[in-house]
């Protein structure tokens, strides 16, 4: 009641001000009338009696003042007075508003820019009912939990979940009837939508209960985006027969507008049923406790009251009885359990943007030092005018008042133009599809919460800098100042300003060592040896499911494929692999391998774990790989063949202790099968750019047949040409198979992806770093310069040389940068450990970084202090010395 | 001049609920019934009335309303309301306690300690 009653007082005196205003003051005449009554009654005249009333009653201005802070009615006025004294100040000067403005609109953007990523990445939940109790695993962290046997048993064993669902990726031929294309989908398992309680847009979604076994439930549920863009938004289609892989497949409904799957950053066209799976590549999986290509991840909500301990120690121990009871398919790991979104990229994400953030947050940092030492210096400009009205009764609450009211306003309008940039980029981010083969989007559209953040930032730096020259004047002594004037002081103390300058061009120097740091580790990782040679080679990746192709039909498919890219004039080598090449979207396949005199072959005896390619003869000259010892695979090596392998020499070393001792040695496969070492090649990266060196196998393609594959074709023609004659082989071939063409580097755009994004946001982070540096040394050069300026001419007078005007004007700020660098590059060089979490092969120690490091920071001290340099040498005694 | 007292912090509000229970004054008024109660000892600046005064009426100690005065001219009269008088009791009662108690420990002699 009390807090509404002052409030609506509060809000009444802001409306009555005026009356209230006319009324005090009628008070107050009225006080003074009633005071000179009385002198006149003691015998003064009207006319001096009036004066000595006003004289005793003190200044009416006051008194009115007073009474409003009495009140305490006074804070909006009072806070719209200084706003507007505020605006006029700055106005004023309007290159020092402008650059502060600007200073701060880059800080507070790209700090609100990060923090959009981390909270589309990181923070934001998927857009599902109770996201935050739904855990599952992590791809890859256990390759037993993708099988379906094992995700069954884990399902029906937990006592942890309320329901588990599974979920993969599939990429069939989507045929409408009229128009055949690639497409992206999840294959589910049936109670994927009710463990994710969430209801269609359209329609109907699928359940456990519409599956009876492998191939039993035909049907897709479309996403919402696909189906504004492909059937553009036609309510007709539920119920339509649609063609996956040549398969029909009942459309059943579409799902809600924000939701498209249970991986944040993929964004996929349609939902289908996993027992459906083997309906379009003619061979199911889903029985087979062994693989890992039926199940991505598993998920579900914890029940309530389970904490995450309880349900991961729940997982695993399912996963030691499974362990137990199916030693040949399944050995345990630990498995943690994480939030869904992600999959395994969540520790590496939040790591890069953990270290964006800590940049960013550097930026705007060195913005408020920046502006901190700007305001500073425009606080002693400005002591006179503050001593003046210290002197003339005004308040020192209410001159710092005034300086932080002018900082706020600064940073409040900088932020809000920051904000725009920000949410601009941000938007254009979400709707950009870095890798062009694959449905991946970032998922960082804006939100309310960006706007806080932003507005918290902008108050904070207000704050920040704002507080720098405060001291300045709660010590000032309106006396001395005015007495003195301003330009007394030319001191060598040390002041605030001079360490912020020098916190500030360290930040920076930090800054420009992490881009450079980035940009030799993006270099490097360009260079770097793959164990193939990406350059002038092609790559043609087809799924010839998704034409219909199956069984035996599939192996004359690709020869003849292989034949016709070979008859392309300028074509040196061509060779496929099945399924993916390395490096390729972060897809792989592992085979457990074991020494030949193993018997038991359960999967903890396994000796190694190989990634397995299986490829066509021709395959590593047309990849670039080079052969160490041995052969490569011919079309001899077929079906009937002895079964025999290529391996990596890291492979020979760990299974046979060296390449020589490798050669016509025996190793084993999980089923038992007893494979030949024919030959050794070099090793190379498959998964991941920075992994360690890692064993590999490569058995002949046509041993182990299978539908999907990448063809590499290797020639030094142009690859737009090349491409072109590719297709037109192919449309010869078959018109209705969907083939990619691409060059092998654009495949290779996932892996590179981090590091071009690291050094993307290092070089920007880097350049606004700069640019603070360039406007921090500046000020300071101009500042110092403008101070001195008549010291300067009586130097010139007295016959200085042009070397030692400068010495004596920027001598200081130099020197400043100097320390300031140097600082900054120890910094940088201790900071290689957090930027290694950014940027692939960082090392800041790096001669040519730290060379890069120091030659940005002479060039930017250069630049920047070359107007004050200018201004200094043409100071003109005679003019300055007769103005004053 | 020098025989007058600089008021305590706080004690400005008693002194105007205090002058005004005795009826209704303007602002000069209370001025002067100050003076006039305290023996003319106590300093008050003629436009440090009126914040208090203005406190006051905010706080609902007083109320205030336009009329004329003894001398024809308009003015502002304030007087109590019931929580301001009773406001005005409290206040004395704690001031009385107060001042006794200093009273009582200034002018014990050594001995009797």
């Amino acid at each position: 009641m009390k807090l509404l009653d002052s409030l609506r007082f509060r809000l009444a005196t802001l409306f009555q001000r005026s009356q209230m205003h006319t009324e005090m003051e009628e008070e107050i005449r009225s006080h003074i009338e009633h005071r000179a009554d009385d002198l006149v009654r003691s015998g003064l005249n009207r006319a001096e009696a009036e004066r000595r009333a006003h004289i005793e009653f003190g200044g009416r201005e006051k008194c009115k003042e007073e009474i409003h802070e009495a009140l305490g009615g006074n804070f909006v006025g009072g806070l719209l007075q200084d706003v507007r004294l505020a605006v006029r100040v700055l106005r004023k000067s309007p290159g020092f508003t402008i650059a502060a403005l600007l200073t701060l609109a880059l800080a507070i953007g790209a700090n609100a820019v990060v923090f959009g990523i981390f909270n589309g990445m990181i923070l934001r939940p998927l857009d599902v009912p109770q996201a935050e109790s739904l855990y599952g695993t992590e791809y890859g962290n256990n390759p037993g939990w993708q099988s379906y046997p094992n995700y069954l048993d884990l399902r029906d064993r937990n006592r942890s979940f309320d329901g588990l669902a599974a979920f993969s990726f599939v990429f069939p031929g989507f045929d409408t009837g009229k128009d055949p294309s690639g497409s992206s989908g999840y294959t589910t398992s049936g109670n994927y939508f009710d463990v994710l309680r969430i209801q269609p847009y359209l329609g109907r979604f699928y359940h456990a209960a519409d599956e009876h076994g492998p191939n039993s439930a035909p049907y897709v549920v479309l996403t919402y985006a696909f189906w504004h863009s492909r059937f553009q938004d036609d309510r007709g289609v539920v119920g339509r027969t649609i063609f996956l892989n040549k398969h029909p497949f009942t459309i059943l409904g579409v799902a809600p507008p924000g939701f498209h799957g249970t991986v944040s950053f993929a964004f996929i066209d349609f939902f289908m049923p996993m027992v459906n799976e083997g309906q379009l590549y003619g061979g199911s999986e889903l029985d087979k406790r062994g693989s890992n290509t039926v199940v991505f991840e598993i998920f579900g909500h914890l029940k309530p009251g389970v904490t995450l301990t309880q349900a991961t120690a729940d997982v695993n121990a399912v996963g030691a009885y499974l362990e137990k009871t199916y030693p040949q398919d399944f050995s345990h790991k630990s498995t943690p359990l994480s939030r869904q979104g992600l999959t395994a990229f969540g520790g590496a994400v939040t790591a890069f943007v953990a270290g964006l953030m800590l940049l960013a947050g550097l930026i705007l940092l060195a913005a408020c030092a920046n502006l901190g030492s700007l305001f500073a210096a425009r606080a002693s400009d400005r002591s006179r005018e503050v001593a003046l009205r210290l002197a003339l009764g005004s308040s020192r609450k209410r001159i710092l008042r005034g300086l932080l009211t002018e900082a706020l306003l600064i940073s409040l309008a900088g932020g809000a133009v920051g904000l725009l940039g920000s949410v601009a980029l941000l938007r254009r981010l979400s709707t950009w599809q870095p890798i062009a083969a694959a449905p991946a989007r970032l998922p960082v559209a804006p939100d309310a919460k960006i706007y806080l953040v932003a507005l918290l930032l902008a108050v904070v730096s207000g704050l920040l800098f704002g507080i720098v020259p405060v001291r300045q004047v709660l010590r000032a002594n309106p006396y001395e100042i005015v007495k003195a004037g301003s330009s007394a002081r030319g001191g060598r103390r040390i002041t605030v300003r001079d360490v912020l300058l020098v916190v500030q061009i360290a930040i920076c120097a930090v800054l420009v060592t992490s881009s450079l740091v980035a940009v030799r580790g993006l270099a490097r990782s360009l260079r770097g040896n793959f164990g193939f040679e990406p350059r002038n080679a092609m790559l043609l990746n087809a799924d010839l499911a998704q034409a219909g192709y199956g069984g035996d039909q599939t192996s004359a498919m690709k020869r003849r494929i292989f034949d016709a890219m070979g008859t392309i004039p300028g074509v040196e080598h061509v060779g496929w692999v099945n399924d993916y090449p390395p490096l390729a979207y972060g897809s792989n396949f592992r085979s457990n391998v074991y020494k030949d005199e193993t018997t038991d072959l359960r999967q903890t005896n396994s000796a190694a774990t190989p990634f397995r390619y299986n490829i066509s003869p021709g395959y590593f000259e047309a990849a670039g790989t080079s052969l160490l010892t041995g052969r490569s695979f011919s079309w001899d090596d077929g079906k009937d063949a002895p079964p025999v392998a290529v391996v990596n020499r890291e492979f020979a070393v760990k299974i046979f202790g060296s390449v020589p001792q490798a050669m016509g040695r025996d190793f084993k496969l999980q089923d038992g099968t007893r494979v030949e070492v024919v030959g050794v090649v070099e090793e190379g990266k498959y998964l991941s750019l920075n992994e360690d060196p890692q064993p590999a196998i490569f058995l002949p393609a046509l041993q182990s047949p299978s539908n999907a594959f990448y063809l590499a074709v290797r020639s030094q023609r142009d690859p737009e040409q090349l491409a072109a004659a590719m297709r037109s082989k192919m449309r010869e071939l078959d018109e209705g198979l969907p083939v990619t063409i691409s060059t092998w580097k654009t495949v290779l755009s996932l892996v590179l992806f981090p590091s071009q994004m690291a050094t993307v946001s290092l070089g920007v982070l880097g350049m606004m770093g700069a640019m603070l540096s360039i406007t921090g040394i500046f000020g300071m050069a101009a500042y110092s310069v403008s101070r001195r300026l008549r010291e300067l001419g009586i130097r010139i007078a007295l016959g200085a040389k042009r070397k030692e005007v400068l010495q004596a004007a920027l001598g200081r700020p130099l020197k400043l940068l100097a320390i300031g660098s140097a600082a900054g590059l120890l910094l940088g060089i201790l900071a290689g450990k957090v930027l290694a979490y950014i940027v692939y092969q960082a090392n800041p120690r790096d001669p040519l970084v730290l060379a890069g490091v120091v030659l940005a920071m002479l060039l930017l001290g250069l630049v920047a202090t070359w107007i004050p340099a200018q201004r200094a040498l043409s100071v003109d005694p005679l003019i300055l010395l007769r103005e004053e | 001049m020098n025989d007058q007292a600089q008021l305590l912090p706080g004690t400005l509000d008693l002194l105007i609920l205090r002058a005004v229970s005795l009826g209704p004054l303007h602002g000069y008024g209370i001025l002067l019934r100050i003076g006039q109660i305290s023996g003319n000892a106590l300093l008050i600046e003629q436009g440090a009335l009126y914040p208090g005064l203005f406190r006051l009426v905010r706080q609902g100690l007083l109320k205030a309303n336009w009329g004329t005065s003894e001398n024809n001219r308009r003015a502002k009269f304030y007087e109590l309301t019931v929580a301001g008088r009773k406001r005005l009791r409290e206040e004395t009662d704690s001031w009385n306690r107060l001042a006794a108690a200093i009273a009582s420990a200034l002018s014990q002699q050594p001995e009797e300690v």
